[in-house]
């Protein structure tokens, strides 16, 4: 019995280990976001004179509201935009279906660094002006293919006949295609919008090409400031951590709560 | 059913503007000359020429290491923490694999930033030396600052990929070699380790992808005199403003990493073959 429990220690420690070395760095930085002082080792005292100092200054909370704003409507496009694409290519001919699958696949698996360059590229050949809309446009742009590709499996589970089956009774095709299988695809377009929110969200190199004229995002923002320390950071950084966990902890545990729930109700 | 098919033509066009075009127009800033006029260009292969000086060619093979060496220790930390994970009670398993991939969702930066504090020479790690009077260790701006911001960063992957394909594995093919009498070990090395096969493989194209084109980290934890080849790229578009070079800096990186790509597929393919063809016992 001595080879097993040293074999459930090992484990313990692995485990407990890994998640120190993910969690500490992160846990510090939201510990001295509420320092008294400067200083991001030396503890002076609880204070929350750094967040006061972010809600003050103006192109923090600029940078918020770009962030955000850019977030929500490059998140509802490109759900709507990939959900109705991702329909279409499941009704579409092999051949068709085959050549957006790869040419969709691009910028997936291209580094962003490289997607982001051909963007910076392109609005400068056609002469627009690098700033929010261009940012607004890039995110509409990268998010979609991720949305396309979490929609399609959606749409591969679908029997094929049920549209058919709605026409058949009268439905238009945009009726068959609001009331039967977009909820029946939710799921999935759940699960694309959301990746599609918190990629814009988090999203920094292909941003930093193509914005310019001041505008800047959270990330941009941090990188330009990160040069010096500075604890404003650590409380920007506190509260997208916040919010991120809030949101996944809410994404992952309530299909379980609600299967407790159903369970609980029989 | 066609009349859905139709819903494909607006993103075609918008495929072939947003998506096909910008790629035609690296590859033409790379093989024209300087100007950033379109209707202007000249032809050339200077920027290639350009790139194959001794100083650019060893930021490239500096970023290959960077990467492969990064991906190395996340193989050997990430596989036995998936092993273990996928092993423990189903209950524990979701928990833990959300803890792990929770870290995955938090902007790159901050997750970066936040190790400047702790490696800095009055960081927390050589405060904490300086109490037990050891250091200052110099571990800012270093190959291991930036390795270790890598693995920090890119692990996650490395591990939900190995996690993946060892909890979707049939427990039954398991029991049967154990039934058979292999032992622990025997069973590890010929069963379980051959079929988690395509999750290491995809976990080396998550982590390697990324580690050999980013910027952030090398700037962040490698201080602004550490170059790799996203960091050349930045500055060619940023600070220099040579598109054309930079572009042609860009097709190098994207044909190596889709080489490698390509390459780490075909061993894939060529592992599951042999896990598949059991008859060579």
């Amino acid at each position: 019995m001595v080879g097993s429990k040293n074999r459930k220690l090992t484990r313990f420690f692995l485990i407990a280990g890994v998640l120190l070395f993910f969690y500490a760095p992160i846990a510090s930085l939201m510990v001295f976001s509420f320092n008294d002082s400067r200083s991001l080792t030396s503890w002076a005292g609880f204070s929350t004179q750094w967040y006061t100092a972010l809600f003050a200054n103006r192109e923090m909370m600029s940078a918020i509201y770009v962030t955000l704003l850019v977030a929500l409507l490059s998140t509802f496009i490109s759900t709507v935009v990939g959900t109705l694409t991702a329909i279409g290519i499941s009704k579409s001919r092999k051949i068709i279906r085959e050549l957006i699958i790869n040419v969709n696949n691009f910028p997936i698996l291209n580094p962003e660094i490289v997607t982001a360059i051909g963007l910076m590229l392109l609005f400068s050949s056609l002469s627009i002006e690098k700033g929010l809309i261009t940012m607004l446009v890039a995110h509409i742009i990268f998010s979609t293919p991720y949305v396309i590709l979490t929609v399609l499996p959606k749409l591969r589970g679908l029997d094929p006949d049920i549209a058919e089956a709605a026409m058949d009774l009268g439905a238009t095709p945009a009726q068959a295609l609001w009331k039967v299988i977009i909820p029946l695809i939710m799921p999935g377009v759940i699960s694309g919008a959301l990746l599609a929110f918190t990629m814009s969200f988090d999203d920094f190199v292909i941003s930093y090409f193509v914005s310019g004229n001041g505008v800047k995002n959270i990330s941009i923002l941090v990188y330009t400031m990160s040069k010096r320390i500075n604890p404003t950071i650590n409380a920007l950084s506190t509260i997208l951590v916040v919010i991120i966990t809030v949101v996944l902890l809410i994404v992952n545990l309530l299909p379980i709560l609600k299967k407790k729930e159903l369970r609980g109700a029989e | 059913m066609r009349v859905f098919g139709n819903l494909v033509k607006p993103y075609m066009v918008w495929m072939s503007l947003f998506i096909v075009i910008p790629m035609l127009l690296i590859v033409l800033y790379a093989f024209t000359t300087h100007g950033n006029s379109v209707m202007a260009f000249q032809f050339t292969f200077d920027n290639f020429g350009k790139f194959f000086d001794p100083v650019f060619i060893k930021v490239m093979l500096k970023s290959i290491q960077v990467a492969l060496i990064t991906t190395g220790v996340c193989i050997v930390i990430g596989y036995p923490i998936a092993y273990v994970i996928a092993n423990v009670d189903e209950r524990w398993q979701t928990l833990l694999m959300l803890l792990v991939t929770i870290p995955m969702w938090i902007n790159m930066l901050v997750r970066t930033y936040a190790w400047i504090s702790i490696l800095s020479d009055s960081g927390l790690i050589n405060t904490f030396l300086k109490s037990i009077n050891i250091g200052p260790l110099k571990m800012m701006y270093t190959d291991f600052a930036v390795i270790l911001g890598m693995v920090y960063n890119f692990l996650p992957f490395m591990i939900l990929s190995i996690y993946t394909s060892l909890a979707k594995m049939d427990k039954a093919v398991i029991n049967a070699s154990y039934d058979l009498g292999a032992n622990t070990r025997q069973t590890f090395m010929k069963i379980t380790l051959p079929l988690s096969m395509p999750g290491v493989i995809s976990g080396v194209t998550l982590v390697f992808l990324p580690a050999v084109s980013t910027f952030i980290i090398p700037k962040f934890l490698g201080g602004g005199q550490y170059m790799l080849i996203g960091n050349l790229i930045e500055n060619q578009f940023i600070t220099v403003g040579e598109w054309n070079f930079g572009s042609a800096i860009s097709l190098i990186m994207a044909i190596i990493i889709m080489l490698s790509m390509y390459m780490t597929r075909k061993i894939d393919k060529d592992i599951v073959q042999e896990a598949q063809g059991g008859n060579k016992w």
